[in-house]
């Protein structure tokens, strides 16, 4: 019953935020930081309480919801997604506190949407019914569709738009692949169900498996996002206000990366093998292409979001090499680009809370303005460029030598990637905090509000570079059983494919093997 | 006629008294509140009998009626939407000038003509509801007569029925012509004994057809619905989407069902091109649009464009996903042009997309309920668009007809940016303009409608288990 509490809580808080808005604006705030307290809590809990992780799902539950299509109410956790959970929680709560001073208009609406952004992505990582996913998965993009088009900056309607365009358009896609899964599974066993353990293992021919899984591709390639369907993620980024960008980077994009994992890998398992060569190309050009766009933008919040683009061409590339060790750096990466980017977009929303400028060409030499700024910054832009001792580290070494082992190539290449990381990085202290001032701000440091936010972030990315090993242990069992089907059987099911498949099989296992 | 046949006509009944019995009392006491409760009550009766002749059905009367299921389920549809209707026309109307109780004697004689249509089994029946329906809308739409607009879509609307009934009269002889009856039943048993369709019944369908597009506002039969739409008064503009849409949808899918013209190629290539040319037209002209009952015109032959997708599913469930898809629509228009005619004054219809700027900052709750509409039509979780959207996907997916389901997501996709577009508005900056008050009726029936939305959206399996049960041909 845990699971839905997360969810209800989390609706109930939205719904009393907005209604509290009209009488005071401090309501919302305390609403909302309670609920998503709550919710942490729960997990926190949970997780001292449970002793091991096995194969098996910690939680499932599952109740009928519209039986006239197969459609259930089938939540589950694993490791996975408790992960996820954590981290989605967690970066609520700093993003209700980082809003306290920025939003001061329409608090109560600003709340409501949050929350229900947040029950959303908590909804699409614990739903194992796909009409269910599908339903979280749209019913977050409303009101993020509220936040950046209300409280954005200049730019808001434009960018608004298009984030709300592409991944509705992506995500009708996925629905058709998810009617077309529905019905080849219902045609050849006759239980027509919605629900993700039993659609597992469906039989169908190769192309069949190949049209269906594109579908699915689209919607999570657009969220991920993966160059060139990256068009929206800009924009979005760095016209939302910060609570928004940071929801954006640390959360949304994860959903994409979890929707492969979860959904792509184990449904799709033929599919995605002859894909992965593609899928692993695209991470690649998203690395480099990201991160040489980064270089070149002169807005942090743009400059920010590309690096967006480019950390997440590590987990595409991780995810279609298909062994464990990439897909435990494909978790971590996730955790710590959740919190590092996130960081940073909190760090330049504080900047332009302050000069209300994000031109990068204006600032500099801000150091001795903001010290301890300066310091979180540089933290974080070490982060970022995959300093030993930080989380990313951790994560992009994992994804690098797990993506070695099934294509050397594409590894090399990525490798190129830590390169231009450096770049972007180093220029974004460069022009922000040291270098000559071009123009003599009068600005603050950090108040004590500021400093906890950004420090207890440090301390996790700290924490998941020098203790890597708790979050592993976590996602180890959901990962192997993500991973079943390329390790143990080979998967044949049609015939027309079937020498392919087997060589392609044999050629991953025996890999798997050398790894082992 | 036995009793039975009697009991079985009872709402008709009580729809044929409830204009007498006003006229009457207009005569003798003209008072606004009377006639509008009396008005409520009538339909209440109406809905009411529903359930009363649950018993007798399915039952048949030769050669005109046939009271099955399937128009039980319509009639109630149809009476439930007039009674929406019905409430969002007090505020309405309270501040128009002159005479304004006779609306409410139309607003009756048009419902019964649309209902007769429900239980139509004879080309007479049809046509005969249709024109008693036509004409009371004529009179509905120009209602307001001091607007100029008003009765340019009152004869706008006027000449174009005329030529549409013109058609239909001609497609109906020619099918005489074939089979020598018109009783639907009769020309059914006459089909099934064919192997293949007469030359002579495919033209005659093929003006049906046209009569039936305009009816509808199908492309490219549509030029219409803008114009009248714009003109009409906000509770007419509803009434002509909703009621009277749905009453054509009903006899259209009775007769095409049951001459399964779905299985006969030229009419699959006729209707799937209609759907699609709908579809797009419908969507692509609703981008343009600066006033917002255009936009909901246009975005009406969108809708109708879905909808007729599953006239091609030919199976019983494909009935009961256009049933659903109706019910949800109904709901979602009528709030829609509800929250235009409570925000509508003496002196200004709310008809520009801009006069709705801010709305959201200015009057929060009905601000929600039209963005709850909006995102209804756009087919958005939590709303029950999103379940009668994914029913049509699913049904039609089923049926194998992908090229149509395709077209209907990328529409879905378009239609999506200009209903977003009204919702930014609402949430744009507020410039100061004198909003009226909105009465305890109007604020109760977008409470209904919200409620409806949002139940049918989270929870539809309970109304989907009603129509499997009751709403079958």
């Amino acid at each position: 019953m845990i699971l839905i509490y997360l969810i209800v809580i989390l609706l109930a808080g939205a719904l009393l935020a907005w209604i509290s808005g009209n009488r005071s604006s401090i309501w919302p705030r305390i609403i909302s930081l309670v609920t998503l307290s709550v919710d942490l809590l729960l997990l926190v809990i949970y997780l001292f309480q449970t002793v091991s992780f096995s194969n098996k799902w910690l939680i499932d539950i599952q109740y009928e919801w519209i039986p006239q299509f197969g459609i259930g109410l089938h939540f589950a956790l694993d490791g996975l997604s408790l992960l996820m959970l954590m981290l989605t929680f967690f970066l609520g709560i700093i993003s209700v506190l980082i809003s306290w001073k920025e939003i001061n208009t329409r608090v109560g609406f600003f709340h409501f949407n949050l929350l229900l952004i947040l029950a959303g992505i908590a909804g699409v990582f614990l739903s194992l019914d796909l009409f269910l996913f599908y339903f979280f998965w749209e019913l977050m993009l409303v009101p993020m569709y509220f936040l950046i088009g209300i409280w954005g900056h200049e730019n808001r309607t434009k960018a608004a738009y298009k984030f709300f365009l592409y991944t509705q358009a992506s995500g009708l896609l996925m629905f058709i692949s998810i009617l077309a899964l529905y019905f080849v599974h219902g045609n050849s066993t006759g239980i027509y169900t919605f629900d993700y353990i039993q659609l597992l293992g469906t039989h169908m021919s190769a192309s069949t498996s190949m049209w269906i899984m594109s579908g699915f591709l689209a919607a999570f390639l657009v969220k991920l996002p993966v160059v060139p369907l990256h068009n929206w993620l800009p924009d979005a980024h760095s016209e939302a206000p910060t609570a928004g960008s940071l929801i954006l980077a640390a959360l949304l994009l994860k959903t994409g990366a979890y929707g492969l994992l979860r959904f792509i890998v184990p449904l799709f398992p033929t599919a995605s093998v002859t894909f992965a060569p593609i899928g692993m190309a695209l991470g690649v050009i998203g690395i480099l292409y990201g991160a040489k766009l980064a270089f070149a933008q002169t807005d942090l919040k743009r400059l920010i979001a590309y690096t967006s683009v480019s950390h997440m061409g590590f987990v595409i590339l991780g995810i279609f090499s298909f062994n464990e060790l990439a897909y435990q750096g494909v978790v971590m990466q996730m955790l710590a680009h959740g919190i590092s980017t996130g960081a940073l977009f909190i760090m330049a929303g504080q900047l332009s809370e302050r000069i209300h400028t994000r031109d990068i060409n204006t600032m500099g030499g801000l150091w001795e303005k903001a010290p301890f700024m300066g310091a979180i910054g540089l933290i974080f832009s070490m982060a970022s460029l995959g300093l030993p001792g930080l989380g990313n580290f951790i994560a992009e070494l994992l994804i690098l030598i797990g993506a070695f082992k099934a294509n050397v190539v594409m590894s090399v290449l990525a490798c190129l990637g830590l390169i231009a990381a450096t770049l972007y990085s180093l220029r974004i202290l460069q022009k922000v905090f040291f270098g000559p001032k071009n123009t003599d701000w009068k600005m603050k440091d950090l108040n004590i509000r500021e400093k906890m936010i950004s420090g207890s972030l440090v301390i996790i990315i700290l924490g998941l570079g020098i203790f890597p090993q708790p979050v592993f242990d976590i996602a180890k069992p959901a990962l192997l059983k993500t991973l079943d089907n390329y390790i143990e059987k080979p998967v044949i099911n049609s015939d027309s494919n079937k020498s392919e498949t087997t060589k392609s099989e044999t050629n991953l296992n025996s890999k798997l093997f050398f790894y082992k | 006629m036995t009793e039975t046949d009697f009991f079985s006509l009872t709402p008709f009944l009580i729809l044929a008294m409830a204009p007498i019995i006003i006229m009457i009392v207009i005569s003798i006491f003209r008072n606004y509140e009377v006639v509008y409760g009396f008005s409520v009550l009538s339909i209440i009766a109406a809905i009411a009998s529903l359930f009363y002749i649950l018993p007798v059905i399915p039952h048949s009367i030769a050669p005109l009626f046939i009271i099955d299921g399937f128009s039980l389920f319509f009639l109630g549809i149809i009476f439930f939407s007039a009674l929406l209707v019905l409430f969002f026309s007090y505020d309405y109307l309270k501040h128009l000038d002159g005479i304004r109780e006779e609306y409410y004697i139309i607003l009756f004689t048009s419902t019964f003509g649309a209902s007769l249509l429900t239980v139509a089994n004879h080309f007479i029946l049809f046509f005969l509801g249709l024109e008693t329906l036509t004409l009371s809308l004529y009179i509905l739409i120009a209602y307001e007569k001091s607007k100029n607009s008003s009765i340019e879509a009152g004869i706008k609307y006027l000449v174009l029925a005329s030529v549409s009934s013109a058609f239909l009269l001609f497609g109906i002889g020619l099918m005489y012509l074939t089979f020598g009856t018109m009783q639907f039943t009769a020309i059914i048993s006459a089909i099934s004994h064919l192997k293949q369709l007469p030359p002579l019944f495919m033209y005659g369908f093929g003006m049906l057809l046209v009569g039936i597009g305009f009816k509808l506002a199908l492309v490219p039969f549509h030029m219409w619905t803008p114009d009248v739409y714009q003109g009409a008064p906000a509770p007419v503009s509803s009434y002509i989407a909703t009621v009277s849409k749905g009453a054509v949808m009903a006899v259209f899918i009775r007769f095409f069902f049951n001459i399964k013209g779905f299985d006969n190629p030229s009419f699959f290539i006729v209707i799937s091109a209609i759907a699609i040319l709908s579809m797009f037209v419908g969507n692509i002209l609703a981008i343009q649009q600066k006033n917002i009952k255009r936009l909901l015109a246009y975005s009406s032959i969108a809708n109708m464009g879905y909808l007729i997708i599953i006239l091609l599913t030919g199976s019983d469930k494909g009935i009961h996903s256009a049933i659903f898809y109706l019910i949800t629509y109904f709901i979602t228009t009528i709030g829609a042009f509800g929250v235009i005619s409570l925000l509508s004054t003496k002196y200004k219809e709310a008809e520009k997309i801009n006069d709705y700027k801010g709305l959201f900052w200015k009057k929060p709750w009905i601000a929600a309920v039209f963005t709850l509409c909006m995102l209804s039509l756009a087919g958005i979780p939590i709303t029950a668009g999103f379940i009668s959207k994914f029913y049509i996907i699913y049904e039609g997916m089923r049926a194998g007809l992908m090229i149509l389901i395709f077209s209907m997501v990328i529409n879905s996709v378009i239609g999506l940016y200009y209903y977003l577009r009204v919702i930014t508005t609402m949430f744009s900056s507020t410039d100061n303009v004198e909003l009226p008050t909105v009465s305890f009726i109007g604020k109760m029936t977008l409470a209904i409608i919200t409620i409806g939305i949002l139940v049918l959206g989270v929870y539809p399996g309970w109304l989907i288990d009603f129509i499997v049960k009751y709403a079958t041909l």
